[in-house]
């Protein structure tokens, strides 16, 4: 059974038909990718799954539960995490509080335990502070814990917004242009990086991806999205020399080959 | 890392202050003390109006609601019964409220309980909206209930209002309460609850998609804000003693606005230390509204003056200093003794003063 399934998805913005038909069938432990051109509609994709956005049409079904529909907090809370495009950090608060705001959908204090200090209270805090801070270890910003998110640098930042999904605990994680403003440097160590929290915390990864290179490097499966419909799926391989990609992406009489 | 010291220091004050008010009761004037209850009774209202609108970042327009129908419940529920059938000569008050009359820390207690359902349930349909349509709809509100009370005759006996309460309200429940209210927002605030509605304020699409039931702790600031304004309003309708609808305008919001604007949206100590220079400043700024001669030239006295000096106030700090007194920050033990070491420097070193406001 698959950990996580999209059924024929559509999403209908007044007249424009942004996602048209998407389907997909997540396994445990798979690193899907999503590609396609600038207003394709992979990140309204994501919006749907994420509950941002109610799909027009489809069902999406998640551990054998519908979850059309959910509002973003319970999707999350029920293990998909994500982090978004133009990064959205809690800016004006410490990094560690950053990822310590992940953990509070899983607090078991009532609101009055937590201003009366109650020893169960105190406990969680504790439990939350050192579960970032171990988080914050692994992005490599342990250093940064006390300094305000808007005062990190963007590459940091793009790392503290990962931090912040995993510490939701989640199962699947939706990668929205991880690697957007990245050097080649800093894109080689996200790739390494993708990776090994794939295997360290079990994930399922579905990423949006406009560098090719870890698009290619890293996804076993790609799905091609052009104009909100799904013009091809496959190995990095199979892409690469699809030329229906090869035209969506350069035109018509397009070039030879991307990536 | 000094939580200790810093408890210590915070008992100290606190008993500090209590025996300053044990000296006041005895040795100020009536004016004095009607003016450190003042104090008290804004510092409250500011710290929980400060909790939806600068910590949990909804901007919202209603506190003068919330005080209206807590000093309202309030007072209804002390008068005596000879009272209310001497006040209500239109119409008479409605059964049972026409013979209730229970003690004054019951009232109070009912009246916080009252303003926080109503609070709750106006959530509902506030919440459904955000940013400046969140701040119409809850400034409508506020004139609803002002409107309400200005006509529901049999109840709040329209625009005469309610005369002749007991004043109950005095040093010692105004500034308990006052702590009470401190204490229990400050450690909201600090807590994972306050760590949530502040996500909230800076992202709410991202606090959502971490989880947080952004409608839900919406709902909790909101209410528990409205409790605490219901009974600070308890204590100023039995403080002032007559309550009348005019007392309970738009006004009335729009002070506690500069004043949590002019101390740091979202920092607890500021709205604190904003509320007493604002009650402070009210006082001293009533010269303006007196007429007074410029050697030959007089001027005569323009009531209302005050509050073109506080719009002006608040517009200079909007231009140069957007973060207020305290920013987001908060005060703490240790920024003072940092700050009082590096003046003692100064002082010793003979260098000017003004070198401390790099600090």
């Amino acid at each position: 059974m698959a950990l996580f399934s999209a059924k024929h998805l559509t999403m209908i913005f007044g007249g424009l038909m942004a996602v048209d038909d998407f389907s997909l069938e997540l396994k445990g432990g798979d690193l899907i990718g999503l590609i396609g051109p600038n207003g394709a509609g992979k990140t309204t994709a994501f919006n749907m799954i994420a509950g941002n956005l109610k799909p027009t049409q489809g069902k999406i079904f998640f551990q054998e539960e519908e979850i059309t529909g959910l509002k973003p907090n319970a999707i999350t809370r029920r293990g998909i995490a994500r982090t978004f495009q133009n990064i959205r950090l809690f800016q004006d608060l410490p990094v560690i509080e950053n990822v310590m705001i992940s953990y509070h959908g899983r607090l078991h204090s009532s609101f009055v335990g937590a201003v009366l200090r109650t020893p169960l209270y105190n406990r969680e805090e504790k439990e939350m502070r050192n579960g970032a801070m171990v988080l914050l270890q692994r992005v490599r910003l342990a250093d940064f814990a006390n300094e305000r998110a808007g005062a990190l640098s963007y590459g940091q930042q793009r790392r503290l917004e990962i931090a912040r999904a995993l510490a939701t605990n989640p199962k699947l994680l939706l990668l929205d242009e991880p690697a957007a403003g990245m050097n080649p440097n800093e894109t080689q160590e996200l790739m390494d990086f993708i990776l090994k929290i794939k295997e360290d915390f079990k994930l399922t990864v579905l990423l949006i991806e406009h560098d090719m290179r870890v698009v290619m490097g890293i996804c076993r499966w790609i799905k091609v999205l052009d104009y909100g419909a799904t013009i091809a799926e496959g190995t990095p391989k199979e892409i690469q020399s699809n030329p229906q990609v090869i035209a969506a992406y350069l035109g018509e009489a397009g070039g030879k080959g991307i990536a | 890392m000094h939580t200790t010291r810093d408890q210590i220091l915070t008992g100290l004050s606190i008993i500090g202050l209590f025996a300053f008010l044990y000296w006041a009761e005895g040795n100020a004037t009536e004016y004095q003390i009607r003016l450190l209850n003042n104090c008290a009774i804004f510092i409250t209202l500011a710290v929980s109006y400060n909790l939806i609108n600068g910590i949990c970042g909804q901007f919202s327009l209603e506190p003068n609601a919330f005080v209206a129908i807590g000093a309202y419940t309030s007072a209804l529920l002390t008068m005596s019964p000879v009272e209310k059938q001497v006040s209500f000569i239109i119409e008479p008050l409605i059964w049972p409220l026409s013979v209730i009359s229970v003690p004054f820390w019951f009232s109070l207690l009912a009246a916080g309980l009252v303003t926080g359902l109503l609070a709750f349930l106006m959530g509902f349909p506030v919440f459904r909206v955000r940013g400046d349509y969140l701040a119409i709809v809850t400034l409508g509100f506020g004139e609803v209930v002002r409107v309400v009370a200005n006509n529901l005759q049999n109840i709040t006996n329209g625009p005469l209002g309610l005369r002749g309460l007991v004043p109950h309200t005095n040093l010692w429940w105004s500034f308990g309460f006052m702590i009470f209210t401190l204490f229990f927002i400050w450690r909201l605030a600090k807590s994972s609850f306050g760590r949530a509605m502040k996500a909230i304020r800076e992202d709410e699409v991202a606090a959502e998609a971490m989880g947080i039931r952004c409608f839900r702790y919406k709902m909790m600031a909101f209410t528990v804000s409205g409790f605490f304004e219901g009974i600070a309003g308890g204590l100023l309708a039995h403080l002032i003693t007559t309550i009348s609808p005019v007392l309970f305008t738009f006004f009335l919001t729009f002070n506690l606005l500069i004043i949590i604007v002019v101390g740091g949206l979202g920092s607890t100590t500021g709205s604190v230390i904003s509320s007493v220079l604002f009650v402070w400043g009210s006082e001293a700024l009533r010269a303006v509204e007196e007429p007074f001669s410029i050697g030959p030239v007089n001027v005569p006295g323009i009531p209302g003056m005050r509050m073109v000096i506080f719009a002006i106030i608040l517009v200079m700090v909007m231009i140069f200093a957007r973060q207020g007194i305290m920013g987001r920050g908060e005060f703490s033990w240790q920024r003072l003794i940092h700050l009082l070491k590096k003046a003692g420097n100064c002082l010793r070193s003979g260098r000017w003063p003004f070198s401390l406001l790099n600090i």
